[in-house]
């Protein structure tokens, strides 16, 4: 327990000045004051990924991460990637070959793949696999949404 | 034709206007008691609503489960949401369009023959009458007759079309969940639960919790409930795990090593029923072997979440559950309040399999919310909290001794049952925080039973083929170390993990094909098909010979015997794990509503079955669950997905089938088979890890 400190950073593009305890988790921010619902809480442990932002365009969990640690920092949600009316090409994928089952999971899933096509245009299946191995689907959408990240890669 | 008799949903809720209304123009309001929980049903509703009301599927609102405005349907378990909810569905919208029509042309002074319907606007031999279901007043405060035909199969324009999930963008785009609601004024409670149902609190450090949450942490007493409320989710959090470690419990002797196994169970006093079969086997070749699977958790990605809020005498709670009215029957009896005070509205949550945390989850939320009125209370579980108290999937053990003809055939089969609870929910005292409040109401006595039909430990203990004479014996085992409830096929899944593996021991046995073996004893046309069919999409004729170290093998099932049918295939290789190759599965859901949602129910209940069938096991430790996190809970990753490939039987004008759970259980059995096929060595305990493997074979 820390007391709160001034800090600023970019989230979306966008710059955010507050005053928070550092050793609060990004997460929370983003959820909390932030008001920003894309990112979820999953397992409070790196282990699921439904969590995953990009901190300067890598793949970071934001239920660990603690916020005072991103001063000056890129953060870039799902809410950043793309919106209905200007979607990613991950999202318009996703739409397409409907990968989703509850959905939960997907937010982390558009995370992981942008971060992959951003550094790899036009991935194998399997890299595609390992690229998202650490994000956990229960419903068993993994086809889709491997399918979604193929299909956005083309 | 669909069958136009009166189902359960629409029995219990005969009042149109509980179902549907005009009163926004241009818009259906469509009311269902079916709700989504990940598997799509809500878009596969609102296009068999759109089909009998011939009005666009944009112009269907849809609410599911509300307790102020929707029809009481119950739980949406059992792959009923189609068979039964839909079909009710259909006919209330059938009805309603039939009553359009008869106003309408009495209006027109013109004979409904004469009148159609587009978009909810009527025309009259083809052209704009002026009337559409907005401008008539219809009178929809009657009961439904059921006696409106619906459409034939032929005329459907929506109802089997692909149509993308109306609930996906919102997922997509960030938002959709109860997760999400924010409610003025909201702040965040947990209850701290004991590791085990009976424990109580012997030692507490409550200076220790408000330290971790700097002091910012409010905590409540009450009855035998400790909860936890703050204004910051991590403040909250903090508080939280400081809990877990600041309170001493006592009440309960430590578990042991041997009762996480399903090999405990038959150790175990049990309650017996028995079908089927009243004479002794005859004399012939026995084979008798022995199956289990253990305790596994139903693993939402998103831990349970609920908003309650208690304000000016009334008592309103958004969650994830899967019947609303049934939680608001156990809110009732559980906080003591009349069911007219309590609100329950159903938000989307992380797709659940059965009962997961979502009631309990709800039950916290609405216990902390009454005790603060005026302010909501957001509760959402911690993985830990959904891991350790979440009710999991029973172990059952299942034994199976079958006497062969002189022919192979199998003559005669005893099924014995050890299974602990499928079905956990059973009233007020069966809710976790309900037992700690002023005066809890007792827990209810398990209420299982042996019947065949849909049956729990005992659903699809009775061969879908046809064997001369069989019979089951179910030894219900009710108190096992730890709460057990309802997940995704009950006890479909062990039973016909232990059927099918055993048919294939039998035409060992006999020497003979598996698929050739199951063909000879299969009479149902549909059933023959998607077995023929999966063969084929496998190549299943030029099947090598066992123990070459890769191996094909196929299962069978039909859920309840009632529900969907699938046939799937597996190709594997094993050294020391095993690994999937490629995946086929052939279907029949009769009448596919979205035969795409199908496919990935389909899918999905493949992908999940073979995660319990490879690596799922609740571990426990002397205090509970032990298996609190997925790094001693791993399930199936994108790495170990194989290639799958889906296929469904054209069968429009057969009634539809529910498919939610028709790929879950002979998944497991169609890998058992084909790891069995590639070792030459039978694996029969789940799950098929390497222990078990490297056991096998020496």
């Amino acid at each position: 327990m820390t007391d709160p400190i001034p800090l600023s950073l970019s989230v979306n593009g966008r710059v955010v000045s507050l005053t928070i305890d550092p050793t609060a988790p990004l997460l929370d921010v983003l959820r909390g004051p932030l008001g920003l619902s894309a990112t979820r809480y999953g397992c409070g442990a790196e282990l699921c990924g439904a969590c995953l932002v990009l901190v300067d365009g890598v793949p970071a969990y934001a239920c660990t991460r603690e916020i005072g640690t991103l001063a000056g920092r890129d953060i870039t949600t799902v809410e950043g990637l793309g919106t209905p009316d200007a979607p990613h090409k991950i999202q318009t994928a996703m739409l397409a070959v409907q990968a989703g089952q509850c959905g939960y999971c997907l937010s982390g899933m558009q995370i992981a793949a942008a971060a992959l096509l951003a550094r790899n245009p036009s991935p194998t299946r399997s890299e595609i696999a390992e690229a998202l191995d650490g994000n956990l689907c229960r419903c068993g959408a993994h086809p889709r949404i491997l399918a979604a990240v193929a299909r956005a890669a083309q | 034709m669909i069958a136009n008799t009166l189902p359960k949903s629409l029995i219990d809720n005969p009042r149109l206007d509980r179902w549907l209304d005009f009163s926004v123009p241009g818009r259906a309001g469509i009311r269902v008691g079916k709700v989504e929980i990940g598997q799509g049903i809500a878009t596969a509703l609102a296009q068999i609503a759109a089909e009998e009301l011939d009005v666009g599927l944009d112009q269907i609102d849809l609410t599911a489960g509300d307790t102020d405005c929707a029809p009481d349907e119950g739980m949406t378990t059992g792959s009923l949401s189609i068979e039964v909810g839909g079909a009710s569905l259909r006919l209330v919208c059938a009805e309603a369009r039939a009553i359009a029509l008869a106003a309408a042309a009495a209006r027109l002074n013109c004979g409904p023959q004469d009148l159609s319907i587009d978009a909810g606007a009527i025309a009259q031999n083809g052209k704009p009458s002026g009337q559409d279901y907005w401008t008539l007043r219809l009178d929809l405060a009657r009961d439904a007759t059921g006696s409106a035909p619906p459409k034939p199969a032929s005329a459907y324009r929506v109802v089997g079309q692909n149509v993308a999930r109306r609930d996906l963008p919102a997922k997509i785009f960030g938002g959709g969940f109860v997760h999400d609601l924010v409610r003025p004024g909201m702040r965040h409670g947990h209850v701290v639960h004991a590791p085990r149902i009976g424990m109580a609190i012997a030692g507490l450090d409550l200076a220790a919790i408000q330290r971790a949450a700097g002091g910012r942490v409010e905590i409540i007493r009450h009855g035998m409930m400790l909860a936890l409320i703050a204004d910051s989710p991590t403040d909250l959090r903090r508080a939280a795990f400081a809990a877990d470690t600041a309170i001493g419990w006592n009440g309960l002797p430590p578990l042991t090593a041997d009762q996480q196994e399903a090999a405990w169970l038959p150790t175990q006093p049990s309650r017996h029923g028995a079908h089927g079969d009243a004479n002794q086997p005859p004399p012939g070749t026995r084979i008798t072997a022995t199956y289990s699977r253990p305790y596994i958790a139903h693993g939402s990605i998103g831990p349970s979440c609920a908003v309650a809020e208690f304000r000016d005498g009334r008592l309103t709670v958004w969650c994830h559950a899967q019947g609303v009215f049934p939680l608001q029957a156990v809110l009732a009896g559980g906080l003591k309040l009349n069911p007219a005070q309590i609100s329950v509205r159903h938000l989307h949550g992380s797709g659940c399999y059965g009962h997961n945390g979502a009631d309990d989850a709800a039950f916290d939320a609405a216990a902390i919310a009454c005790l603060r009125p005026g302010t909501p209370i957001r509760v959402q579980w911690r993985r830990e909290d959904e891991f350790g108290h979440e009710p999991v999937g029973p172990a059952m053990l299942v034994r199976q001794d079958g006497v062969l003809g002189p022919d192979g055939a199998l003559r005669d089969l005893t099924t014995d049952i050890w299974s602990a609870p499928h079905s956990g929910r059973g009233g007020a005292g069966n809710a976790l925080t309900a037992r700690t409040q002023p005066n809890p109401c007792p827990p209810s006595p398990v209420a299982e039973t042996s019947v065949p039909y849909p049956g729990a430990g005992t659903r699809n203990a009775i061969p879908n083929y046809a064997i001369p004479a069989m019979r089951y014996r179910h030894h219900l085992v009710p108190s096992p170390p730890v709460r057990t409830s309802a997940l995704r096929g009950l006890g479909a899944m062990p039973n016909i993990f232990a059927l099918e593996c055993f048919l294939d021991e039998c035409a060992d046995a006999a020497g003979q094909d598996p698929l050739a073996y199951r063909l000879a004893m299969q009479p149902d046309p549909r059933a023959r098909d998607v077995l023929t069919t999966v063969a084929e999409m496998a190549n299943w004729s030029a099947r090598g010979p066992a123990g070459t170290g890769e191996g094909l093998g196929l299962a069978f099932g039909r859920y309840k015997n009632t529900s969907g049918y699938a046939a799937i295939a597996v190709r594997v290789s094993v050294d020391t794990e095993i690994r999937l190759l490629e995946i086929w599965c052939a279907a029949d859901a009769g009448l596919a509503i979205n035969p795409d949602g199908v496919i990935a129910q389909l899918e999905g209940g493949i992908i999940q079955g073979a995660s319990w069938t490879l690596k799922e096991q609740v571990l426990l430790d002397e205090a509970g669950i032990a298996s609190r996190n997925w790094d001693r809970y791993p399930i199936l990753r994108f790495s170990e997905i194989p290639p799958i490939t889906c296929r469904l039987m054209h069968r429009p004008n057969d009634p539809s089938l529910g498919m939610g759970e028709a790929t879950i259980a002979p998944i497991g059995a169609a890998i058992g088979n084909a790891a069995s096929h590639a070792l030459g060595a039978r694996l029969r305990d789940l799950p098929l890890t390497r222990a078990k493997i490297i056991q096998a074979v020496t």
